[in-house]
């Protein structure tokens, strides 16, 4: 008679009940609205994965390049004179004419850069730039934001369930299950859609600064979307920016018929649009949208709140544009650095496949066990089905993704799980070749197996740990399916196996227990 | 009767007879492993190295791969590889990026080039499967894939020294490099794709065989402890014998799941299969010949049979 602890009986048909209740579950049709439960993952179920990157040297450029524009018109109007004013891609440089000043300029520089820039002060030379953490808050700020845009864009596609988070420093990973193609999306997200309206400098012609190159201070050289080879001299000061929008919309122009977005501004957009047009009347403004002007009217009367934009759009771009205007400019550009699209016919061959091995490899494993142990062979193979119900229930909780790896990770589980129980029973082997009655050899078996079973099992598991670093999908997927594997088959073997093997010599009492002479 | 009997259970193999031979057998392999890594080079997928990938399917009929690489090869896009995979219908496309410069973005030159390759082949084929990875995102996939085979070895190596002496550790990791370096020799041999699959493949090799020798190594452990007149090889010919119906029982569980997946589970993952089916082979190995026969060769009983026990197992 072997005893058992009756704690032992408890935990082990309790964690077997609880955890197979959850993987039938799993198992059953899946309602689509269930937000329980193990996931496809995108190369079983169709989908794109996009890795973006927010390139932070564009606006690490655009920061430095207007602090250098703020400086020079306010030490303009403190009347400080300063020379050798320059940026470049991450830092701005300049020069006291007299050094009696040094100290105004210092408070007006302190009043000026924000926080996360450093004045570096040397003589009468200044330097403001980023410093490490400053640009890591920086990083992080416009990160967030463009997050929060790609969000709100990727909405309004109609994607459902896509998954957009940080990755690493200045990534953004984007999964967006069913979308095998993502031409539409990349398009939405590859550009920034930066809106201004610009005044049209008067006071010199394009085409002359074009041809001398030299932009007066405090202008810019846009060119024009339809026709590349035609520029605007406009006003670098922007009348109102694409944060000011309220609403865009699609529409068609009242006179002319053709497709245009009409625009409602927000208050204090309206307030100083009105004010600006107000005062401006009959001169030419410019619209302004990723630094190319798309159309360049001419200020007719006071205009607030409401505007169209029209360019010559097709009736699918101002769709787009609208989109693009409502869910707001996106901090800096965003490049795609990865991308895997898998479509939904591959994903479906995968999963059948995957069952298929799976099948395969359990009937494989469950009959060379048979044959190799007999009836004790047989209570390994219900112990393998007891870790399947609590590998997957284990997922379950998780809330894991399965992958193609994964399935991989299940299969190999199956044929490494069994592992647990052979150690087992080879020592009760050894015991009972060694002369030792039934219930003794049963107990050293275990004791002697278990410590073996634990130092060989924890390294696997340092392995897979080691493999769920790497990070990426469906690699991960096997990293998570081997760990769960890995801790069911151990206590599957140990507990279960103990238990049903117990059972068995209690109630059949046998003479032997493998295929030899007890 | 017995239906089946691997192994008489009460005999002794003497094993260590052939470490010589084995001995040579393995440096020969390391270095011819390493000569062909250097060499030959691995054939690294796109993972690592950056480019695209796209896998089609024929609507009807086998892949016309020669048709294919006519009228992919008019479009002047580089190196083109193209490969049957996985049935004769489906077709693996690879090329390079075509913007050198660019190093890590999906330039506009890379869209329009997939796109020539998409509007090319789609009235025949159905484009199951579109990817693309930047240079710069292949070189980090390359370093993390490197720095988590380091991690994983480092973990193992102090989680064996912590259990075991050094003898053992020493011996236990010198086995999983042999197994680690002849993998990737077995790929650079056979030119099949190394990419992220491969590595989990590695590291599941590392996991595999690490734990057979911890099985033999318990054993040797245990029989020092018992045995005190035997001599090193005797103990470790008797503890292999003891372990080996185990060691063989598991390859061969774990070699009919990985024969399943190679077989019946698709394409992607017959790479990864191919390595495991290998990794168990040569992990199963060397845990006899690589593992134990370096142990044979340490002194493990220098002045008490204590010694052989980490600290915090001594006196217990």
């Amino acid at each position: 008679m072997i005893r058992i602890p009756s704690w032992h009986y408890g935990l082990s048909i309790l964690v077997v009940a609880a955890l197979g209740f959850l993987a039938i579950g799993n198992l059953m049709p899946r309602q689509s609205d269930s937000r329980f439960g193990i996931n496809l993952g995108l190369d079983l179920q169709g989908g794109s994965y996009l890795l973006l990157e927010v390139d932070m040297d564009a606006v690490i450029e655009e920061r430095v390049s207007s602090l250098a524009e703020t400086i020079r018109v306010e030490m303009r109007d403190k009347r400080i004179g300063i020379s050798n004013l320059e940026s470049d891609t991450t830092e701005v440089r300049f020069e006291l004419r007299e050094a009696i000043h040094f100290i105004e300029a210092r408070d007006i520089l302190n009043g000026l850069v924000t926080s996360d820039m450093v004045i570096t002060p040397t003589d009468n030379r200044f330097v403001i730039g980023f410093d490490e953490a400053g640009r890591d808050r920086l990083t992080t700020l416009t990160v967030g934001q463009a997050i929060e845009i790609v969000r709100a864009r990727v909405d309004e596609t109609g994607t459902k369930e896509p998954i957009i988070q940080r990755q690493g420093y200045n990534r953004i990973l984007l999964q967006l299950p069913g979308i095998d193609d993502p031409e539409q999306v990349k398009l939405l997200l590859g550009r920034t859609a930066k809106l201004g309206f610009q005044l049209v400098d008067i006071s010199a012609s394009a085409v002359d600064v074009r041809a001398s190159g030299r932009v007066p201070p405090g202008s810019e050289l846009l060119p024009s979307r339809d026709d590349p080879e035609v520029f605007y001299l406009l006003n670098k000061r922007v009348m109102v920016s694409g944060e000011m929008l309220e609403d865009a919309r699609p529409g068609f122009d009242g006179n002319t018929n053709e497709p245009v977005v009409s625009f409602t501004l927000n208050a204090t957009g309206a307030e100083r649009f009105g004010r600006v047009t107000g005062q401006n009347i009959g001169r030419q403004f410019a619209i302004v949208l990723d630094d190319q002007v798309i159309s360049a009217p001419v200020i007719r009367a006071q205009i607030f709140a409401n505007g169209q934009i029209s360019g010559d759009f097709s009736v699918e771009e101002t769709n787009d544009l609208s989109l693009l205007l409502r869910s707001g400019a996106l901090p800096a550009p965003l490049e795609v650095v990865e991308e895997r699209s898998i479509g939904p016919g591959l994903g479906s061959d995968s999963i059948k496949a995957g069952e298929i091995a799976a099948m395969i490899g359990l009937i494989g494993v469950a009959i060379f066990m048979i044959i190799n142990y007999g009836v004790v062979g047989v209570l390994a193979v219900i112990a393998i089905f007891a870790n399947m119900l609590l590998l997957f229930g284990q997922l379950t909780i998780l809330g894991a993704t399965l992958t193609l790896p994964g399935i991989a990770g299940i299969v190999l589980t199956i044929g490494m799980a069994v592992d647990a129980n052979i150690i087992i029973f080879e020592r009760i082997k050894e015991e009972l070749a060694a002369g030792r009655k039934l219930a003794t050899a049963f107990k050293t078996g275990f004791n002697q197996a278990t410590g073996t079973i634990i130092d060989a099992n924890l390294t696997t598991l340092a392995a897979a740990l080691c493999l769920f670093l790497i990070g990426s999908g469906p690699i991960k997927g096997f990293s998570v399916t081997i760990s769960v594997g890995v801790i069911s088959s151990m206590f599957s073997a140990i507990l279960i196996t103990r238990l049903l093997l117990a059972l068995w010599i209690n109630i059949t009492k046998p003479r032997r227990l493998f295929y030899q002479e007890v | 009767m017995p239906m089946l009997r691997l192994l008489p259970t009460d005999k002794t193999i003497s094993f260590l007879k052939l470490k010589f031979l084995t001995g040579i057998f393995s440096v020969f392999l390391v270095a011819g492993s390493l000569l062909l890594w250097v060499v030959a080079g691995l054939n690294t997928g796109i993972d690592f190295r950056g480019g695209f990938v796209l896998e089609a399917k024929s609507l009807s009929g086998p892949a016309d791969i020669e048709g294919l690489r006519k009228s992919l090869g008019d479009l002047n896009l580089g190196d083109i590889s193209l490969q049957e995979f996985g049935s004769e219908s489906e077709v693996l496309i690879r090329i390079q990026s075509q913007d050198e410069d660019a190093g890590n973005g999906l330039t506009d030159v890379n869209k329009e080039a997939i796109k020539q390759v998409q509007q090319s082949i789609s009235d025949s084929y159905e484009i199951r499967r579109t990817e693309y990875v930047g240079a710069v995102v292949g070189s980090e996939l390359q370093q993390k894939a490197l720095y988590a085979i380091i991690a994983a070895l480092g973990s193992i190596m102090i989680y064996i020294w912590f259990r075991f002496e050094w003898p053992f550790a020493i011996s236990a990791i010198l086995a999983l490099a042999h197994d680690v370096i002849t993998t990737v020799g077995l790929f650079a041999l056979t030119g099949i794709e190394f990419n992220l699959a491969t590595v989990a493949a590695l590291l599941t090799i590392a996991g595999y065989s690490i734990n057979d020798t911890v099985v033999i190594f318990d054993r040797i452990r245990d029989n020092l402890r018992k045995y005190k007149s035997w001599s090193n090889i005797e103990i470790i010919n008797f503890s292999l014998s003891q372990t080996l119906s185990r060691t063989l029982m598991t390859s061969v569980t774990t070699l009919i799941a990985l024969l399943a997946i190679y077989f019946f589970g698709g394409a992607v993952l017959s790479g990864f299969a191919f390595a495991m089916i290998w990794g168990v082979l040569i992990g199963t190995y060397s845990s006899i010949y690589v593992a134990s026969s370096l142990l044979s060769r340490f002194d493990l009983r220098p002045s008490d049979d204590d010694d052989m026990l980490p600290e915090h197992e001594r006196n217990g």
